[in-house]
């Protein structure tokens, strides 16, 4: 506990710290960029582009063997994966445009193919003599043991170089992914931006390759913003809450993975965003299935309630036990079943209201008003007093209902 | 082609090609239904299944692993379909959020646990071992196939995908027509009275599966390349299904066979000493298929698109 406070506040070593304000940042970039895939329903792409870095990661490694270098650099690393997902990205949109297969199986064969190619390059990497401690394998999944502090600065810097151009292109991009065709009726070159949205994506999948691993940046890409979508339905808000959340997961799941051994930082980084999307779900005001069962109660309520009262007006017995503990709750009958006399005026009331609706469906033709009639929504938010007074005219005057 | 080939090469070839058929054959009608992913997700999930299932029973003994894996691949179908209806969301991200979470569990499991004494760790799940199912006790060559005695040290494997491909082969046939009405037709597979959720709903577990015994043997990259690439390669040959299930099961066994020859075979013929993993070849092998399919397929275009539009 006290590693993980330490790893929390950054009191944990230099480079622990700065690989907590990368995931951070990471995790900021990908849940804001991937908001824009989310709403561009095109979220699984991002799944492509991951399994396509894995042959560039192995290519860049020889090539980088073969030009004399070490093989094991950072950068170079990325700038490979960074070409191979730009190949995948391409593959994918070129077999959805040019054959008749859909997009969702272009995804599926672009991925599975570029790793599959990608395992057989480690095969051959670890052959080589210098492969063996090339720990490639730590693309799969992401790890920050060893990593060098030069390493964490490209993370860090191309985290908030994603975060900055996702500042800039905020507004075009909203527009096009909600509205492609108005975007582009003003102007907006919708093609340009869609490159640029997956461009993002994939900056966001290399700089996490190292830190989340390339199975696992995906979920960085999709939950946050799913997750946001529970809590607002303002694009702006989806946005930057998608980015707060992402940011968190990685924050302290960089922490938490400091902290203890065996706890590997992608799939933990994963498990906290899951969590948060987990209590959202459940939570969530308005969307969250918390917030569905209680309004379908209260709408449950509402029913029984006016059938309830109905009943008393007409003055027939009660049977459902869910009317009599609402009709009781309320006071409007007594233990026996007797309407106390709050429960006979509220059923006068629907009944002459129910005779005011009558009138009003005569009197209007007009069906966007009558037409809101459900039984439980009152008159009086439909129609004007005057209105009302009208009806009541034309009603009569009052009679005793009830017994 | 000598006693050697049998020994190292025959059983594995053998246990690919039957997994990579029973993967292709629902592979086709989940890319008609626009459900490729759904391969996709099933075999990441199959991952946290058998690390329970593992964790549970203490051993990786074969039915365990098998009943976590459909447990695991259940759970995710049902959690993406909860996800899609309460909280309305597009079932793509439902997919991504399910089988990303799912596999992360999975993972740290798998950190957490003590799995070093027996053969279970990521790489393996998503490679396979497919080079170690070897059959060692064949050492007369060809004429093994006939002694009992070698037959009996066949690797479990063998058997097992040879039932799975067999049976979804069967359900293929038995279901053919209900199977191709709802895929194609919906609507009147709904009105002759056909339970059109059911028919999806037994797809998907076929297709699990399918995915979970494959899983065992030769990796997910396999599964998800042969959910995908025969078929859809298939699907840009012909118009007919029939026709397109058989080529897909043609390509199937030739990625099988190719990728295995290749990875196992190829770098000697290069002059290297070590080979490559076979089921990452199979999976590129297949990828090539496809992308022949792509270039030059004479279906390769939608119906009614101008050329180059």
């Amino acid at each position: 506990m006290a590693a993980f406070l330490d790893a929390l506040f950054l009191q944990a070593g230099y480079n622990a710290a700065l690989v907590a304000i990368g995931a951070a940042l990471l995790g900021f970039a990908a849940g804001t960029a991937g908001t824009f895939l989310f709403l561009r329903k095109r979220a699984l792409v991002s799944d492509a582009v991951a399994h396509a870095t894995l042959p560039g990661v192995g290519i860049a490694f020889l090539v980088m063997v073969a030009i004399g270098g070490e093989g094991r650099s950072l950068a170079g690393l990325l700038l490979g994966s960074a070409l191979s997902a730009f190949a995948g990205l391409w593959l994918v949109e070129w077999i959805a445009r040019a054959t008749r297969l859909s997009e969702d199986a272009a995804i599926g064969a672009v991925l599975s193919v570029f790793f599959g190619l990608g395992v057989v390059l480690l095969t051959v990497i670890q052959t080589l003599d210098r492969g063996r401690q090339a720990g490639l394998e730590d693309f799969l999944l992401g790890s920050t043991a060893g990593m060098l502090l030069q390493d964490a600065m490209i993370i860090a810097g191309g985290g908030a170089a994603v975060v900055a151009v996702i500042w800039a292109l905020r507004r075009p991009m909203t527009l096009v992914a909600f509205d492609p065709g108005y975007a582009a009726a003003t102007g907006i070159d919708t093609r340009r931006i869609d490159l640029a949205m997956m461009g993002l994506v994939m900056a966001v999948t290399v700089i996490g390759l190292k830190l989340v691993g390339l199975i696992l940046i995906v979920a960085l890409l999709i939950i946050p913003s799913v997750t946001a979508r529970f809590w607002t339905d303002r694009v702006e808000r989806v946005l930057w809450t998608a980015g707060l959340l992402g940011a968190a997961a990685g924050y302290v799941g960089a922490a938490l993975s400091a902290s203890a051994p065996d706890l590997p930082t992608g799939p933990i980084i994963v498990l906290i965003a899951a969590g948060l999307f987990a209590l959202s779900l459940l939570f969530a005001p308005a969307r969250g299935v918390l917030a569905a069962i209680l309004s379908r109660r209260r709408f449950q309520a509402r029913v029984h309630r006016r059938q309830g009262l109905l009943a008393l007006t007409r003055a027939e017995p009660i049977h459902d036990p869910l009317t009599i503990r609402i009709l009781r709750r309320e006071g409007l009958i007594r233990p026996d079943g007797v309407p106390t006399d709050e429960g006979r005026a509220l059923a006068a009331k629907i009944a002459r209201d129910e005779r005011r609706w009558d009138i009003a469906r005569q009197v209007h033709q007009d069906t966007s008003l009558t037409g809101r009639y459900d039984g439980l929504t009152p008159i009086e938010e439909v129609f004007a007093p005057d209105e009302i007074a009208d009806f009541d005219a034309r009603l009569g005057p009052p009679q005793p209902v009830g017994g | 082609m000598g006693a050697e080939f049998v020994q190292f090469s025959l059983t594995p070839i053998l246990i690919g090609t039957f997994a990579a058929i029973a993967c292709a054959l629902p592979g086709n009608f989940l890319i008609l239904r626009r459900q490729a992913l759904i391969g996709d997700a099933i075999s990441h999930v199959v991952l946290p299944g058998i690390v329970v299932a593992f964790l549970l029973t203490g051993t990786v003994a074969a039915l365990p692993m098998l009943l976590g894996a459909g447990g695991a691949a259940l759970v995710a179908v049902v959690l993406i379909e909860a996800i899609r209806r309460v909280g309305r969301i597009e079932p793509g991200a439902a997919m991504g959020v399910v089988f990303t979470a799912l596999f992360a569990g999975g993972v740290l499991l798998l950190e957490q646990s003590d799995t070093s004494r027996v053969h279970l760790d990521v790489e393996h799940a998503l490679m396979g071992n497919l080079e170690t199912l070897i059959w060692l006790r064949a050492g007369d060559g060809w004429a093994s196939l006939a002694d009992p005695v070698a037959l009996a040290h066949l690797p479990d494997e063998l058997p097992r995908m040879a039932v799975a491909a067999a049976l979804i082969a069967a359900l293929t046939v038995i279901f053919w027509r209900p199977l191709k009405l709802s895929t194609f037709d919906e609507g009147f597979a709904r009105a002759i009275g056909l339970p059109v959720s059911a028919i999806g709903l037994g797809l998907v577990i076929a297709a699990a599966v399918a995915a979970v015994a494959a899983f065992d043997a030769v990796g997910s990259i396999i599964v998800i390349a042969m959910f995908i690439c025969p078929p859809a390669a298939a699907r840009l040959m012909t118009n007919s299904l029939a026709r397109q299930v058989w080529l897909s099961v043609g390509f199937a066994t030739l990625s099988a066979v190719a990728g295995y020859v290749l990875a196992g075979y190829g770098p000697l013929w290069l002059g290297f000493d070590n080979a490559v993993s076979a089921a990452g070849m199979i999976a590129t092998v297949s990828g090539v298929i496809l992308g022949l399919a792509c270039l030059f397929g004479p279906h390769r275009r939608r119906v009614g698109v101008a050329a180059g539009a």
